[in-house]
Parts: structure tokens; sequence; C-alpha cells
């Protein structure tokens, strides 16, 4: 269980968007933490390995399969995507919301399967109890909670989660990102997240891949890329890396003068 | 007869309501077994089987819910039948129904050749609407999207006052299906020219929205000039066209539609899950996998084909595709494979309610459906909103 992605670019329009992006092949069980600022082709990343864009050039393989020659519906199995979630207006329960992704996937009747799937899905997010509330009605950390589980219902071989606690409160951050862990871990599947917050990143991810203006600046375990000078240019701060009483990663960040 | 009005009004509001109950059937309680810890079952699997047992229950509900609507549109039909100049008593009615020279030829003309039609097409063209409606709204992502709404329906009485007054039509020599045969073209074209502009360009479903409400100011300009340039019998007939009328209805027209929509309905629950997901957005929808650009044009083009039909065969008749949906919305939700059915056989309802009610308002004369519709309605149709806002607050 390996995903390579080498060489690859993609277009928006007529603007180039991911110049030659190429990461180190990633294993079953390794969650990569995809970090860089606003507008850094993130997105774009996780859309063209999704298929949602179609890249321009460059090879993408999960076990030797090229994702790039797959069908829609091949990738979409194996590939399991989240977007950035502003919440729906859509009458439907939370249930129904879970159990519509995980339909796209197997056949038009709802069997017992399903809902076992949806339910345990449900409770491993603490999601359970509010099975039954309407979609429009959650808080947006609610919302995309849903979104998670929507993402994880559906057990694909690559979890691609695009911010996926930019909306939920510092408990949340935490136990969501546990709980993914976990369930990946178990499943020996790939995770890639977007992630804002570097103490984040640093805490949970095995491996960052610093991305800046569609190009690859760092790729390697977080220690060491969230060191480099190139966290500090990026992001326009100034950052010390320090290691707490806990031994977990600090990232103490100001505005540079 | 206002006295019947309001009380076919208060009775749709008791049906909607006893469905509607505490929003019965859009929410569940997965706690309804009981304490976890008292049944000293492990929570994760007592959890999941109360999920589970809700969802089912909620699907049950949904399930008697088309039930209960599909046995009030029989009672409807079966009313609608029953009912016109003539007072034939309701079983003489019905037997003439089962064994058409029961009660001799004259009420055999009456029944089948005059009031069956009627009853069916209202049936079948409410259906149709509201199918249409709701698949709007859906593809469009706007509770506001109908046929109405999107310029078909005023590009069809542009087609129908075009034959009328200039005679001109795209195909030649169609006869007396002229009027029909162009309202539907050009219903169908309008839908065409803004699915093709929409695919061309690649806009959002917002510029769908805005190009359908300039098309129906244009085509109403341009049947204006019509009206303007006909006689009076020629004015008399376009008027009346617009107006919406059930009489038009006869056994060919009556086949056609049942065709369409036995291909139509078949088709939807195809693709319900791929709609369900697409209220969820567009991201999302493509996330999952969805062909959102390929979706969107095949459903439009099943819209398209639906709205042409039920305007070329009916006339203007707003409000059935937008009411439909909305009230199968409140009742179960969106989760399509619910949603259409309960969309089309809630639009079949009102608008067979309209024909018996068209009937009913000066014994003798049937009014043009299409001014009973809103009339009625649309008062219905508000309180219905109001009543239901209130609920929820509460």
């Amino acid at each position: 269980m390996t995903l390579e992605i080498s060489g690859l670019c993609s277009d928006y329009g007529s603007k180039k968007i991911l110049k030659d992006v190429s990461i180190a092949p990633v294993a079953g069980g390794e969650f990569v933490g995809l970090i860089g600022p606003n507008a850094s082709g993130k997105s774009t990343l996780f859309k063209s390995i999704a298929g949602a864009v179609k890249a321009t050039d460059g090879v993408i393989s999960l076990d030797g399969r090229d994702l790039r020659r797959a069908s829609r519906g091949q990738r979409s199995k194996v590939v399991a995507y989240m977007p950035q979630s502003y919440g729906c207006n859509a009458v439907l329960t939370v249930f129904e919301c879970v159990l519509l992704a995980l339909k796209q996937m197997t056949g038009w009747r709802v069997k017992q399967d399903d809902l076992q799937r949806v339910s345990n899905v449900l409770h491993a997010l603490g999601l359970s109890h509010l099975a039954d509330r309407g979609i429009s009605k959650l808080s947006g950390g609610q919302a995309q909670m849903v979104s998670v589980a929507q993402t994880l219902v559906r057990e694909p071989r690559l979890v691609l989660l695009d911010e996926p606690t930019s909306a939920l409160d510092l408990h949340h951050q935490l136990s969501i990102l546990s709980t993914i862990r976990a369930f990946m871990r178990n499943r020996n599947m790939i995770v890639i997240a977007a992630l804002h917050d570097l103490n984040l990143a640093a805490q949970f991810c095995d491996r960052l891949v610093l991305i800046k203006e569609g190009e690859v600046l760092a790729d390697g375990k977080p220690e060491k890329v969230l060191a480099l000078k190139e966290i500090d240019e990026t992001y326009r701060v100034m950052t010390n890396l320090e290691k707490t009483s806990r031994d977990t990663l600090y990232v103490d960040a100001r505005l540079s003068a | 007869m206002p006295d019947a009005v309001s009380s076919l009004g208060s009775s749709i509001r008791a049906i909607f309501k006893i469905f509607h109950s505490e929003r019965s059937i859009m929410s569940f309680s997965p706690d309804k077994l009981g304490n976890a810890d008292e049944i000293g079952a492990t929570t994760e699997t007592y959890k999941n089987a109360a999920i589970q047992a809700g969802y089912r229950r909620q699907l049950r509900r949904r399930y008697l819910t088309l039930l209960g609507v599909a046995v009030l549109l029989c009672v409807s039909f079966v009313f609608d039948v029953s009912n016109g100049p003539g007072n034939f008593p309701l079983s003489i009615v019905i037997e003439t129904l089962l064994d058409p020279q029961a009660h001799g030829i004259k009420l055999e003309v009456i029944i089948w050749d005059y009031r069956l039609p009627i009853a069916i097409t209202a049936v079948l063209v409410g259906a149709i609407l509201a199918l249409a409606g709701a698949q709007m709204q859906t593809v469009l992502n706007n509770p506001l999207a109908e046929p109405f709404t999107l310029g078909v329906s005023s590009a069809a009485s542009f087609g129908a006052a075009l034959a009328i007054v200039v005679g001109w039509s795209i195909v030649p020599n169609l006869g007396p299906l002229l009027v029909t045969f162009n309202a539907f073209i050009f219903a169908l074209l309008t839908c065409i020219f803004i699915l093709v502009a929409t695919r061309i360009k690649g806009v959002g479903t917002e510029t769908m929205i805005l190009f359908g409400i300039a098309i129906f100011f244009a085509f109403n300009a341009a049947l204006a000039m019509m009206q303007y340039m006909a006689s009076e019998d020629e004015l008399a007939r376009i008027v009346f066209w617009m107006m919406g009328s059930l009489s038009r209805a006869s056994w060919e027209k009556i086949s056609l539609g049942a065709i369409l929509l036995s291909l139509a309905l078949p088709y939807s629950f195809y693709r319900t899950w791929q709609l369900t997901a697409l209220r969820m957005g567009d991201d999302t929808a493509i996330s999952l996998g969805i062909d959102v650009a390929r979706l969107r044009v095949e459903m439009l083009i099943v819209i398209s084909l639906l709205a042409a039909t039920a305007v070329a065969f009916v006339g203007t008749v707003g409000f059935v595709g937008l009411v439909g949906p909305h009230i199968a919305r409140l009742i179960v939700g969106e989760d399509q494979r619910f949603f259409i059915p309960l969309s089309a056989l809630v639009g079949a309802l009102t608008l067979s309610l309209t024909s018996i009610i068209s009937k009913m308002i000066t014994p003798g004369i049937i009014y043009p459906i299409g001014i009973i519709t809103a009339l009625i309605g649309v008062p219905v149709f508000i309180s219905l909103i109001l009543s239901t806002r209130k609920e929820r607050l509460s």
C-alpha cells in the first residue's frame, strides 16, 4: 500500500497552480500533513489526486495503479476527498447525509450492512446523538464532523482532508484528529490532511509536506520540517521550534519585524 | 360555493398536519429503547441498534405517507369523475367506469369521453409538473425553480399564440394539434437554449435562474406583441390558452404523457442517490465521485421534456410545480427515494382537487384550472408555511 506522486502539474484556466509536485512515497498507515499558506495549491493538489481537477502532467499511483487513468467511479472507490465545507441547506438528517455518501459506492438498495457502517462511523466520531438532526440545523463544527463521517464511512484506501479542523473547538480538534488517526491505523489507510495549525500538525502527523505557490519546499518528519528556515519565509513570520515538558513540539510564532 | 372551497382548504391542512405531526416523519429518536446502562448491553452496540431502529421506523412512516397520499389521490380521482353536470350517483359512475355499457351510451360518453380524460389529465399533468419542479429545484439548488420561473411556460404561451395568430408552426400540416405542438416546441427550445448556453459558458446555477427570468420577460413581451396584433377572436383563444385548462384533454395526449412519465420516473429513481448527494453542494457531490455537470445536463433534458409536455397539454398552470415539491420536502425531507414520488403524488393530488373545485364553484361551468390553482392554492400554501414555521419555532 503506497501512494506515489511525482511531477504533478495542474492548471486553473491559464494559470499554473501546481508546478512539478513530487512527494516521497507514502506508506499505508501514514498520516501526512500538508502545510502552507492560503492559496498555495493545497486544495488543487487534493482535487488533482481525487480527480475533481484534471492534472496536466505527472504521476499519481496508488499500489502501482495509475490513478490518472482510472475512471471517476473507480477512483472514487479508493480515494475519498473531503472538501472545505461551508454547510448546506439540504433537508436531510445527519444519518441520511452519511448514508448517501456510502450509497455512491454500494448498490441502490439500502442493506443492513450499510446501516451498520453508517452507525459505526457516527459512533466513532461521537455523532450518534445527532443522527436524527437536520444537517442545516447543525453548527459549523458539527457540520464539519459530518463531512469527516461522509469521508470515513466509505473506508477508502486514501483519505484527503482539506482543513478538517477549521471550524472545530480545541476539544474537537484534538478528538477528531485522534479518531481519524486510530481509524486509519486500524485499516492501514493513508491520510493526507491540509492543516493550518502547525502545532496540531506537529502533534498528529508522521510527516509534513510544506507547499508554497504550487511547489514543494520541504518533505519530512515534523521536527525536521518545522525547524527549517523555509517555514519562516513561507509564512512570513518568525518561529522557534521548542520541545514541551511532555515531549511534544511547539511552534512559537510571531510576526516578523 | 365558497363554503365547499374553504372546507376543502381546511381539510388539506388537516391532512397535512396528520403527516406532519411533531415533525414525526423527519425525525426519529435514538433514545426510545431506554437507557443503555439499564439494559446492560455495551453502549456501542446498543446505540448503533437504536439508531438503526430509528431510521427503519422513519422509513416505514415514509412508506405509509406515500401510501396515504396515493389513497387520497384515488379518492380525489373518483370524486372528480363523479362530479359534474348531471349529478349522477357515485354508484352509477363507478359501475360505468368498470363497465362502459352498464348504463347506456349517454353515460358512457359523459364518463369515458368527457370526464375521465379530464380527471386523468389532472392527475398526470399534476404529477409531471411537480416532478419537473422537484428536479429543477434539486438540480438548480433553488427552491423557487419550476417550469414557470424558468420561462418555459411563457415560451409555450408564445408558441401557442404564434400558432393561433399567424398559423405558423415549425412543423407544417399539423391540423388540430398545431397549437399544442408549437407550444411544446417553444418550451423545449427554451430549455435547450438555457442548457446549451450554460454548457458553453459553464455558468453556475444562479446564472441559470437569472437566465430563465430574462427569457420569461422576453417571451412575455413577445406574447404581448402577439396579443396586440391578434383579432378579437384570436385574442380570446390566446387568453383562454394561457389560463390553463383541463378541457383540452384527450386520450392521445394522456397516452403521450403517461409514456413520458413512465420513462422519467424510473430514470429519476435510477439517479436518486446522486441527486440526493447533489443537495450537499457541488463540491461534496464531486468529491463523492459524481460527474455533476453531466448529471445536471441529463436531468435538465428530462425536466425539459416533462415541463414542455405538461405546459403544451394544459397551458400555463403555475404553482403546482412549486407546491408539490415544497410540501413533499416538508413531509419527507430530501431523500430523493421519497421526495421524488411524493412530489409527484402531491402535485397530482393538488391538480385533481383543483379540478373538482373548478367544477363546484358554479355548477355547470368549469373554470380554467390555472386560475383556481393560484386563487385557492396560494392562501392554503402560505398558511401551511406559516403554521410549520411556528411549530418549528415553538
